[in-house]
């Protein structure tokens, strides 16, 4: 899947990008297994093709996209994005696609539209993650309107030059650089626009512990751990490699910075 | 099969076969065969052994009661020391590893979260018991003060399972957090049956 080279500001990070191997094999996406390992082991069988995307809500134009009608909605590009996971360790990940501004702006959200929910696919007969009651299904997403504007949230269709891998959200995912990875959903099968804060996984599993916003904060620890700095897989002497530290919405904050001005990220977390 | 455990290489052998899982764990850590995240998987693998040893050291009593191998007795104290030897790796590779040595980090991060409190709290007692654990301490201390304080270890695995417990609430999957709960739960019912039923003439 071919991208040129995206021209939105920090879209482009120059650092070493992760290897392949790590990135597609240790990866967090319960509907297949809560082991890291379990999504690219169990996700074999997957199918994402015939797919559909249902975007509905708050818009004047409601449609159900064919993938191959959004594959062509706008121009690919290639973005090279930090990824940092809320557990604590982070990825450089070169992702193809479009800001999902292009789609939003194609659906034409109505005033009252404030936030935007991103449902990912439940489907037991593919998944044999959801035989657990770990979270409700279906994985609901979550962003306020403004947030799914930016240019840097990414409609990402593949990685590495490559269609997404089945374990890495096929045949199209959310990715949301300057939040921990849990609120970039994979496998999208309904956008919907809303007057309300959507009730996302995660947040109603364990609300004291993963905030709507989950913007990554070094000075905003999770209760069970700091977040304070990360551990970059693959990088330096592997299991001696040094702990970096953990940057202010992952290093986005000139560009997304301005969305939060005067809000307390720690009452917001 | 008394007379064959009782056999004076079945010790040593022992002893070879509890060092496995460390030389395995840290021999797979330094040749990087440990995944995308060597340290937390040696960290992670460290702490699940300290459980297993933990519950075989737990076993030696009730086995000796129900088999008559009073041999086994004999391996307490090492088993015992194996559970500290794990837990102190453990450790060491979260201060290592995780926090870098650097204090400023560790000691708030010991303070203000339960489930590393708690580890801490679990590994102190284990450090008590490890340093009395030789016979001229039973002497100095008398018997009944020794045990007294070798009871500790039953504080020691409520504490272990309710680190672990805190640490998978994060994620919520206690399926393992329940396989070691349900054992460490059962050999401590047993101790509490066994001395009601000793209580009760027959």
């Amino acid at each position: 899947l071919p991208g040129v080279k995206s021209a939105v500001a920090g879209a482009s990070t120059v650092e070493a990008v992760t290897a392949y191997d790590d990135a597609t094999l240790y990866n967090n996406f319960y509907e297949f297994g809560t082991d890291k390992s379990d999504p690219a082991a169990y996700s074999k069988q997957f199918k994402p093709r015939p797919w559909t995307v249902q975007v509905e809500g708050l818009v004047k134009n409601p449609r159900t996209y064919g993938i191959e009608d959004l594959l062509k909605l706008s121009a690919m590009e290639e973005r090279i994005y930090r990824l940092r996971c809320v557990e604590g360790w982070s990825m450089v990940i070169p992702w193809v696609g479009y800001s999902v501004a292009e789609l939003i702006k194609k659906v034409e959200p109505l005033g009252s539209a404030k936030y935007v929910e991103f449902v990912t696919l439940a489907d037991k007969a593919q998944m044999p993650g959801l035989r657990s009651g770990v979270l409700d299904w279906p994985y609901v997403e979550g962003l306020r309107l403004d947030e799914a504007m930016h240019p840097l949230t990414l409609l990402a269709f593949g990685m590495y030059g490559e269609v997404l891998p089945n374990q890495n959200g096929a045949p199209l995912r959310l990715v949301v650089p300057w939040k921990y990875g849990f609120k970039s959903g994979k496998s999208l099968v309904k956008i919907r626009f809303t007057d309300k804060e959507p009730r996302t996984a995660w947040n109603v599993s364990a609300p004291q512990e993963y905030g709507f916003y989950s913007n990554v904060n070094p000075d905003v620890a999770h209760p069970r751990w700091s977040q304070a700095s990360e551990r970059r897989i693959g990088e330096g002497q592997g299991l001696f490699a040094k702990r970096r530290k953990t940057l202010m919405f992952n290093g986005y904050e000139p560009q997304v910075g301005q969305l939060y001005a005067g809000m307390d990220l720690r009452k917001f977390f | 099969m008394q007379a064959l455990l009782t056999r004076s290489w079945v010790k040593p052998l022992l002893f070879v076969l509890c060092t496995l899982p460390a030389f395995w764990l840290v021999g797979a850590g330094l040749l990087n065969q440990l995944g995308a995240n060597p340290a937390e998987a040696l960290i992670r693998g460290l702490g699940d052994w300290t459980l297993r040893f933990l519950c075989l050291v737990l076993l030696v009593t009730p086995l000796r009661h129900h088999t008559g191998w009073t041999v086994v007795a004999r391996w307490r104290r090492m088993l015992g020391l194996f559970v500290f030897f794990y837990a102190s790796l453990h450790l060491l590779a979260y201060a290592w590893l995780d926090m870098g040595f650097d204090l400023v980090e560790l000691l708030p991060d010991i303070v203000k979260r339960p489930f590393i409190t708690v580890g801490m709290l679990a590994w102190g007692l284990l450090l008590a018991l490890a340093a009395t654990s030789f016979n001229r301490a039973i002497k100095a201390m008398g018997a009944r003060r020794w045990q007294r304080l070798h009871r500790a270890v039953y504080a020691v695995a409520v504490l272990g399972v309710l680190h672990f417990f805190w640490m998978r609430a994060g994620k919520q999957l206690f399926g393992e957090v329940a396989v070691y709960a349900a054992l460490l739960g059962a050999l401590l019912g047993w101790r509490v049956w066994w001395r009601f039923r000793a209580r009760v003439p027959a």
